[in-house]
């Protein structure tokens, strides 16, 4: 085949085995039994074949930007990550997803719990509306009856990590819908902070903001990705250079969307080894 | 830069055509009026609504050349607008003769007592200053409470099957409340006779069941289409938050849709509240004040409205408008509650 199902087919820390092993822990961290990865995964809409073949390792405790022109299954990817992709209907996959070494697809697997590891934030705001922020906040536990001893300081300390608590802190008890677009987006990722996820899947959480709020939120990700696995889909080129430590550059040529390179963001964005991966970066298409 | 003093400055409406409309208005409603009085004088139309169809007839008209003034275009545009303002009116007459007439008659029956006192001492056809209907509306309260009490949890369950579990047989189950909600409801009163009265005797509680397969497809299709209106990205991310459906459901998608699930349910007791047919093969009548569900028949207002009626005599009929009077105001209450809880969600 071409090169770019070779390069789906290795995954994207092929650079980093070429390192000193145990080396740098700013690196690659620890993939595999620790962190997210897929192997040889397809989606299907009915008899629509959206994705082929894509193998990814997201190393743990970094960001991994998922880039590519809109309809080329960036975001189908990422909800097939939480298993999010089943609720659509007439959606197949193939090919398997582990999350900490353990397939997610396997018979058997409790999915709300593997759920409450993977948190995901959407492209569009979306706060409980019956909620105030605080009960916005808290909301996953409650979900899932999780009990809380001090709930304040989690609040707090939600709220902190994605980078809230001062503008909020003293109308905790107003309804979520109060807040500005961008301080809702912040809203629910301290909302899936909550539940202590060891991956956030997030799905273009910036197209619907504006730029002011769009750099908090980037703040927040770099901030959040010191201990969590970070899983980014974005249009924005330059948030992608921005935020992720590794990039993944996904195309579609009318057929299914395919992995066309897999890399450190340093290197997606100055000496990618495929001419389209060239093209997309510096703006040439998409 | 230093303050300076700003000149007062009206708002003002330049869009708005005052003056001008009714400069119109009175000359055309003036030529109209005398045009119908001729045409009631010198023709068989007479009485109000006579006149009425005389008056809109000539408003056409005149409106008709007052707008010729202008061009054909005009007049046409004239003559619609008053066409489709006469039909509004002509619908609204109905409405309003039919609540002032209930308020009308039922006030010569309504006194202090009349919700004080039952009619176990009085006859249909006494004297308006004895007895009362607060039988009637507790009878009517306590059948309707039950009859809630079954309907809504079914009917707000029925909707959670058809828009959040969206089982294999949701179509199905649409279907069959649609159809449920064709049911006449003297036939929803007879199968509960078949089922509870016969061999048991009239009840409140089976009288309760009858209104409650009335009411049943109204609260499931309402609630329906309140449930539906929740966006579906709120489901998303509690999935994604990892709440079970279970969760979901009661915890997010149905605390949202509350003020509409509280309409829901109004809507449906509005909808039995002055049911009859039912009533009178199941819980039947009495003249007594009871709260008792079983064991003996119960008033409702409804009844005492048709006890009354069949009694006849002019102060029974009396007595049938003031429990009609009572009824209107009580659903009239029901829907105002119902409009305010849904307007509170808006909101």
């Amino acid at each position: 085949m071409d090169d770019a199902t070779l390069k789906t087919g290795s995954n994207m820390n092929t650079d980093s085995h070429t390192a000193p092993q145990g080396g740098n822990p700013l690196d690659e961290g620890h993939v595999g039994i620790n962190g997210l990865q897929t192997k040889g995964v397809h989606v299907w809409f009915n008899k629509h074949h959206v994705l082929e073949d894509i193998s990814l390792d997201f190393p743990a405790n970094s960001v991994t930007g998922l880039i590519g022109p809109s309809g080329c299954g960036k975001s189908t990817f990422l909800r097939v990550l939480n298993r999010m992709h089943e609720f659509i209907p007439g959606a197949a996959m193939a090919g398997e997803v582990f999350l900490d070494g353990k397939e997610i697809y396997a018979p058997g697997v409790d999915v709300t719990a593997m759920r409450l590891k993977v948190g995901m934030v959407f492209q569009k705001p979306n706060p409980f509306p019956s909620m105030t922020i605080g009960q916005n906040v808290l909301a996953g536990l409650k979900l899932a009856n999780i009990k809380v001893k001090d709930k304040d300081s989690l609040l707090e300390e939600c709220l902190t990590r994605a980078g809230l608590w001062k503008e909020v802190k003293d109308r905790l008890k107003t309804s979520g819908g109060s807040l500005s677009g961008g301080q809702q987006q912040r809203l629910c990722i301290a909302r899936a902070l909550a539940v202590k996820p060891d991956v956030l899947l997030m799905d273009e959480p910036c197209s619907a903001l504006d730029p002011a709020s769009t750099l908090k939120v980037e703040e927040t990700v770099v901030q959040l990705s010191s201990d969590m696995t970070i899983v980014i889909v974005t249009h924005n080129m330059q948030q992608a250079a921005r935020v992720s430590d590794h990039c993944a550059f996904f195309l579609s040529d009318g057929g299914p969307g395919v992995i066309v390179e897999a890399d450190r963001t340093s290197v997606i964005f100055s000496t990618p080894s495929d001419p389209r991966t060239a093209d997309y970066v510096q703006g040439r298409f998409g | 830069m230093t303050t300076t003093v700003t000149p007062t400055v009206t708002p003002r409406r330049p869009w708005v055509n005052r003056g001008k409309t009714l400069k119109d208005l009175i000359p055309t409603l003036l030529i109209a009026a005398a045009l119908a009085a001729l045409i009631v004088n010198f023709t068989g139309l007479a009485g109000p609504l006579g006149s009425y169809v005389a008056f809109v007839a000539a408003y056409l008209t005149v409106s008709f050349f007052f707008g010729l003034r202008h061009d054909k275009i005009k007049a046409f545009d004239k003559v619609m607008t008053t066409l489709v303002s006469a039909g509004f009116f002509t619908a609204f007459i109905p409405w309003v003769s039919i609540l002032f007439t209930v308020f009308k008659r039922g006030a010569e029956a309504v006194y202090w007592g009349y919700f004080t006192s039952d009619m176990s001492i009085t006859s249909g056809d006494d004297e308006l200053n004895m007895g009362g209907l607060s039988h009637a509306i507790v009878g009517s309260g306590i059948i309707l409470l039950i009859a809630s009490l079954i309907a809504i949890p079914f009917g707000i369950i029925t909707a959670i099957y058809i828009t959040e579990i969206k089982g294999k047989l949701s179509g199905l189950v649409r279907v069959m409340i649609q159809s449920m909600s064709g049911v006449p409801s003297i036939v929803a009163g007879l199968f509960v006779f078949t089922v509870l009265v016969t061999g048991r005797g009239f009840s409140a509680i089976s009288g309760a069941v009858a209104l409650s397969i009335l009411m049943l497809p109204t609260v499931a299709r309402t609630a329906e289409e309140v449930l539906k209106l929740i966006p579906e990205d709120l489901r998303t991310s509690a999935y994604a938050l990892g709440a079970t459906q279970t969760a979901t459901t009661f915890r997010i998608v149905l605390p949202a849709a509350r003020a509409g699930l509280v309409t829901a349910s109004m809507l449906g007791v509005a909808r039995v509240g002055g049911e009859t047919a039912p009533l009178i093969m199941t819980s039947f009548y009495l003249a007594n004040f009871s709260t008792d569900t079983s064991g003996h028949p119960l008033a409702s207002l409804p009844m005492y409205i048709y006890q009354n009626f069949t009694n006849g005599t002019d102060l029974a009929l009396s007595r049938a408008w003031g429990g009609a009077a009572v009824l209107l105001t009580l659903i009239f209450i029901i829907f105002t509650i119902a409009r305010l809880a849904s307007g509170r969600a808006k909101g």
